[in-house]
C-alpha cells in the first residue's frame, strides 16, 4: 500500500517537474525574439544583378541589403549615406566629390575602394552597357581616383537629378572580379549577404558579419515568391511568411486589419496611375478632347472600386507626399455634363470610338473597366483589349500604337519624361522642355521645387493623361515586426532596419 | 516485334522533329521583346541593340532555329535569356520538384483507384458500387486547382499541418521537402484517382463475363481468388493505357496546381518564361514535354504489346 503511493507521489514529482521544465523552455523561447524574417513578393527576379535588368524584383531583394550604391533612398525619400560617408558637389554643378567608408569589404573579402566605384561607372556608361537605366550614367564625362577611398566624378553638363540618380539600385557598386557573375551569385558591401536561391521559390540572405556599418538585428531573410493572390492570403493566414509587400490584393485587407495578429500598413510610392493617352492621334490631339476625358472621371469611385480606398488622387504626374508637389486635382471636377459640352465643342456631339489597352496588373485590368463605364457616360465608347505585359511594351511603349491605355509609372522623380521627345505619349511642349532644361541646371532645391510645380501645372492644364492615383504601398505584417518601410520611394525591400519585438 | 519499335522509334523523332518546327514558329509570331521585357519603359535604342546582339536576338530566324535545333541534337537546350544559366541545368532543377510531384500522385492515384475500382466492381450493383461510383463522379468534376484550394483551407489555414505553398529546397531535408509536396499531390492525385477508378471497375466486370474466367468459376476457385488471379491481370492493359494517357495529364496539371501552391516545378518555369518571352527556356520545355508525352505513349503501346500478342498476330 505504502509502496504504491510513494510510486505514485515519485511518478507525479516527475511529471510535475517534467512540466516546469518544459514550461520553462518554452518561456525561454517566448523571451528570445525572433531573428529570421520571411518577405513575401509577387514577382520572382529574373537574376540578382541590379546593374543589369529593369525587373523591379531585382532591386526589392538586393537594394540596400546586398548591393550599397554611392548614396541611399531611405524610407521617406531623403538621400543619406551608402558606400559613400559624404560627398560634396562644386559651384557650377559639374564635380562631385565622395568619400568612401574606410573599412568597406565586399562580400568575398575583397576592400571596396575607388577603383571598384570607377570600374562601376565606367561599366554602365560604356557602349556595349546593358545597363537598364544607362541614362542616369550619360552625363558623366570622367571618373577619377585621386586615392583610394576618394572618387572624382566630372559631368559634361549640369543633371540636378545625379546624386538621385546615383542612388539608385542601377548604380550599386560591385567589383571587376564578381561583375560577370552576380547574376546568379551576388557580391556586394551590403550588410546581408547571398546564401542560397531555391529557384521559382526563394532567395536566402544571411547577416553579413564583416560588415563595417550598423549590423542588422536579423540574421537570416528569406523572400518568398508567391505570385497567386488566393496563395498570397493563405500564405499568410497559414505563417508561413512574416510580410508581404506590394500587396496588392486590396479587398482581403479588412479581414487582416481586424486580426490582431497582423498589422496592416499603407504608404505611398512613386507609381503615378495613368490613363495614357496617345496625344498624336485623332482626337487625343484636341486639348478639349483630353480636358473632357478628365471631367469625365471619377477619381474617387475609381480609387474605390480598384484599390478599395487605399489611395489618393493626383491631378498631375508627381507624388503628394515629395516636396515641389502641387494639388491639382481640383482642375477637373467630376462633370459628365461639362464632359459631353467639351466634347461637342471640340466637334464630336455624338462621342467616338476609342480602344483602351490594359495590361495585365489588377489596377490596371480593373480600373480600366470603371474608367470606360465613366467615359461612356460621356458619350466615348470605349473598347477593352487586355495584353500581356511582353505585348504591352512591345505594341504600346515601343511601337506607340495605341489610343488610350492604363499604367502605373513607377520610376522615381520622372516628370521629366514628358520632355522627351520620342515618348509614347507623343506629347510636345515647349514651355516644358525649357523648365526641364533650367531644371537640370539648377541645384537649389527651393527653386527645383518651384520648377516642378511650374511643370505639374503645364501638364494638368494641357491634360496630357489622365492623372488617375497613387499606388499605394500596402504591407500585410505579423504583429510585433518592426523597421518595415511604409513607402515606396524607390523599388527596394530595405529589412536593414527590420525586428522582431 | 523488332519492325514494331522500329516504327515506333522512328514516328517519335519525326513527331520530336515537327513539334521543335511548331514550337519555334508559333514564338517567333507571339509579339513582345526579350530584351525589350529585361530593360524596361527607360531602355535607350544602344543599350537595347547591345543586350539583342548579346542575346542573338539580330540573327535572321532561320540562323537561330538551325543554332536552336543543332543544339538540341546534341543534347544542348541553349542559354536561358533571363536567368542567364544553361536551360538543361534549369529544367533539371525543375524536375527535382515536378518529378517527385508526379510520382508521388501517380502512386497515390493508383493506390486509392486500383482497391477501390475492384471492389465496385465485386459489389457490382450493390451500396458499395454506388459509393464508388459517387466519389468518382465527385472526382472528375472537380478540377484539381479547386481541390486544392479546399485542402489549403483544411489543412493549412485551419489545421495547420502542411504549408500552405512554397518549396523549401531538398537541401533543406527530406522531410520538410515531401511536407511540402503532400497537398499538391494529392490535389492532382484525386482526379485521375476517380478516372482510374472507374476505369478499372469496368474493366474488371468486362473481363468477369469472359471464358477463361467463367471457367475458373465451374472448376470452384473463390471470389476473390478469381478477381485478383484472373480477372484483375487482364483488367491491367485499359488500366495501364489511361495510366499512360494520365502522366501526361499529370504534367499539364502540374502546371495549375504549381501555380496554386507556388511550387517551382517545370509547369511554373514554363508558365514564367511565357511571361518573360524567355524564348529558350520555353521552346526547350515544350520539346522536352513533347518528346515525354509521346515517349510514354510509345512505352505504353510496347508494354501492351507484350502484355498481349493479339494484335500483332504473332500467336494462333
Amino acid at each position: 500500500m505504502s509502496t504504491a503511493k510513494q510510486r505514485f507521489t515519485q511518478r507525479f514529482t516527475l511529471a510535475a517537474i517534467a512540466g516546469l521544465a518544459l514550461a520553462a523552455a518554452s518561456q525561454a523561447a517566448l523571451a528570445q525574439p525572433r531573428t529570421d524574417l520571411v518577405v513575401g513578393m509577387a514577382l520572382e527576379p529574373p537574376h540578382l544583378d541590379p546593374t543589369a535588368g529593369a525587373a523591379g524584383a531585382i532591386k526589392e531583394v538586393t537594394y540596400a541589403n546586398l548591393f550599397e550604391p554611392l548614396l541611399r533612398v531611405d524610407g521617406e525619400g531623403k538621400l543619406v549615406p551608402g558606400l559613400a560617408e559624404r560627398w560634396t558637389v562644386s559651384e557650377d554643378g559639374l564635380t562631385y566629390r565622395f568619400t568612401l567608408r574606410p573599412n568597406a569589404r565586399f562580400h568575398d573579402g575583397t576592400a571596396a575602394d575607388s577603383a571598384d566605384v570607377k570600374f562601376t561607372l565606367d561599366r554602365a556608361r560604356a557602349a556595349e552597357s546593358v545597363n537598364a537605366q544607362k541614362a542616369y550614367f550619360a552625363p558623366i564625362a570622367k571618373v577619377e581616383t585621386p586615392d583610394p577611398q576618394t572618387v572624382v566624378v566630372t559631368l559634361s553638363r549640369p543633371d540636378g537629378l545625379f546624386l538621385f540618380h546615383m542612388a539608385s539600385g542601377d548604380a550599386a557598386i560591385v567589383a571587376p572580379e564578381s561583375a560577370p557573375t552576380n547574376k546568379q551569385k551576388p557580391v556586394g558591401t551590403g550588410p546581408f549577404k547571398f546564401d542560397r536561391w531555391v529557384a521559382g521559390d526563394r532567395v536566402v540572405l544571411v547577416r553579413n558579419p564583416d560588415y563595417d556599418g550598423a549590423k542588422p538585428k536579423l540574421d537570416r531573410v528569406t523572400f518568398r515568391f508567391v505570385s497567386d493572390p488566393a496563395a498570397q492570403v493563405a500564405a499568410l493566414k497559414a505563417g508561413d511568411i512574416d510580410a508581404f509587400t506590394l500587396f496588392s490584393t486590396y479587398e482581403a485587407l479588412p479581414e487582416f486589419r481586424n486580426d490582431p495578429k497582423f498589422t496592416v500598413t499603407v504608404g505611398s510610392t512613386e507609381g503615378e496611375t495613368l490613363l495614357s493617352t496617345n496625344n498624336a492621334r485623332k482626337p487625343f490631339d484636341d486639348v478639349r478632347v483630353r480636358r473632357a476625358m478628365a471631367h469625365a472621371i471619377d477619381r474617387k469611385t475609381l480609387i474605390e472600386g480598384v484599390l478599395y480606398g487605399n489611395g489618393v488622387a493626383i491631378g498631375s504626374h508627381f507624388p503628394p507626399h515629395r516636396e515641389g508637389y502641387v494639388d491639382l486635382t481640383g482642375m477637373y471636377p467630376y462633370d459628365p455634363a461639362k464632359a459631353k459640352a467639351l466634347l461637342a465643342e471640340a466637334g464630336y456631339p455624338n462621342g467616338f470610338d476609342t480602344t483602351l489597352r490594359l495590361p495585365p496588373p489588377p489596377y490596371a485590368r480593373r480600373g480600366g473597366e470603371l474608367v470606360a463605364a465613366m467615359l461612356a457616360e460621356a458619350g466615348i465608347r470605349v473598347k477593352i483589349e487586355p495584353v500581356e505585359w511582353a505585348a504591352w511594351l512591345e505594341k504600346t511603349f515601343k511601337g506607340k500604337d495605341y489610343d488610350l491605355t492604363m499604367i502605373a509609372h513607377t520610376e522615381p522623380l520622372d516628370i521629366d519624361i514628358y520632355a522627351r521627345p520620342d515618348y509614347y505619349f507623343n506629347y510636345k511642349s515647349e514651355r516644358f522642355n525649357a523648365l526641364n532644361e533650367e531644371l537640370n541646371r539648377s541645384q537649389d532645391a527651393g527653386r527645383r521645387n518651384a520648377l516642378y510645380g511650374e511643370q505639374q501645372k503645364i501638364l494638368a492644364e494641357d491634360a496630357v493623361n489622365g492623372f488617375l492615383f497613387m499606388l499605394p504601398s500596402v504591407t500585410v505584417q505579423k504583429a510585433g515586426l518592426t523597421g518595415m518601410w511604409v513607402n515606396r520611394p524607390v523599388q527596394a525591400n530595405d529589412i536593414t532596419g527590420a525586428a522582431w519585438k | 516485334m523488332l519492325a514494331f519499335l522500329l516504327r515506333r522509334l522512328v514516328s517519335l523523332i519525326v513527331t520530336v522533329w515537327l513539334a521543335t518546327i511548331v514550337v519555334f514558329t508559333v514564338l517567333q509570331l507571339v509579339p513582345g521583346d526579350p530584351a525589350l521585357l529585361m530593360l524596361g519603359v527607360n531602355a535607350q535604342p544602344d543599350t537595347l541593340a547591345a543586350l539583342r546582339s548579346q542575346m542573338g536576338l539580330d540573327q535572321p530566324i532561320l540562323t537561330r532555329y538551325l543554332d536552336w535545333a543543332g543544339g538540341l541534337a546534341r543534347g544542348d537546350l541553349g542559354v536561358s535569356l533571363t536567368y542567364a544559366r544553361p536551360v538543361a541545368e534549369l529544367v533539371a532543377e525543375r524536375l527535382t520538384v515536378t518529378l517527385p510531384l508526379a510520382l508521388l500522385s501517380l502512386a497515390i492515384s493508383t493506390v486509392l483507384a486500383l482497391p477501390l475500382g475492384l471492389y465496385a466492381a465485386a459489389r457490382r450493383g450493390r451500396g458499395g458500387d454506388w459509393a464508388v461510383l459517387g466519389f468518382a463522379q465527385l472526382g472528375v468534376s472537380m478540377p484539381s486547382f479547386w481541390i486544392a484550394i479546399l485542402l489549403i483551407l483544411l489543412f493549412s489555414l485551419t489545421l495547420h499541418w502542411f504549408p500552405a505553398g512554397g518549396f523549401p529546397g531538398w537541401d533543406a531535408g527530406i522531410g520538410p521537402a515531401l511536407h511540402a509536396l503532400v497537398l499538391p499531390a494529392l490535389a492532382l492525385a484525386v482526379p485521375e484517382a476517380a478516372i482510374l477508378a472507374r476505369v478499372t471497375r469496368t474493366a474488371v466486370l468486362d473481363t468477369l463475363g469472359e471464358d477463361h474466367v467463367r471457367t475458373a468459376r465451374a472448376k470452384g476457385v473463390g471470389r476473390t481468388a478469381v478477381l485478383l488471379r484472373h480477372a484483375l491481370p487482364n483488367a491491367l492493359i485499359p488500366v495501364a493505357t489511361v495510366l499512360g494517357l494520365q502522366i501526361s495529364f499529370l504534367v499539364a496539371g502540374a502546371v495549375v496546381v504549381e501555380n496554386v501552391f507556388t511550387l517551382p516545378g517545370l509547369g511554373r518555369l514554363l508558365y514564367q518564361a511565357i511571361g518573360q518571352r524567355d524564348l529558350i527556356v520555353v521552346q526547350g520545355v515544350v520539346v522536352l514535354l513533347a518528346l515525354f508525352v509521346v515517349a510514354v505513349s510509345a512505352l505504353v503501346d510496347i508494354a501492351c504489346a507484350l502484355a498481349d500478342p493479339r494484335p500483332k498476330g504473332v500467336s494462333s
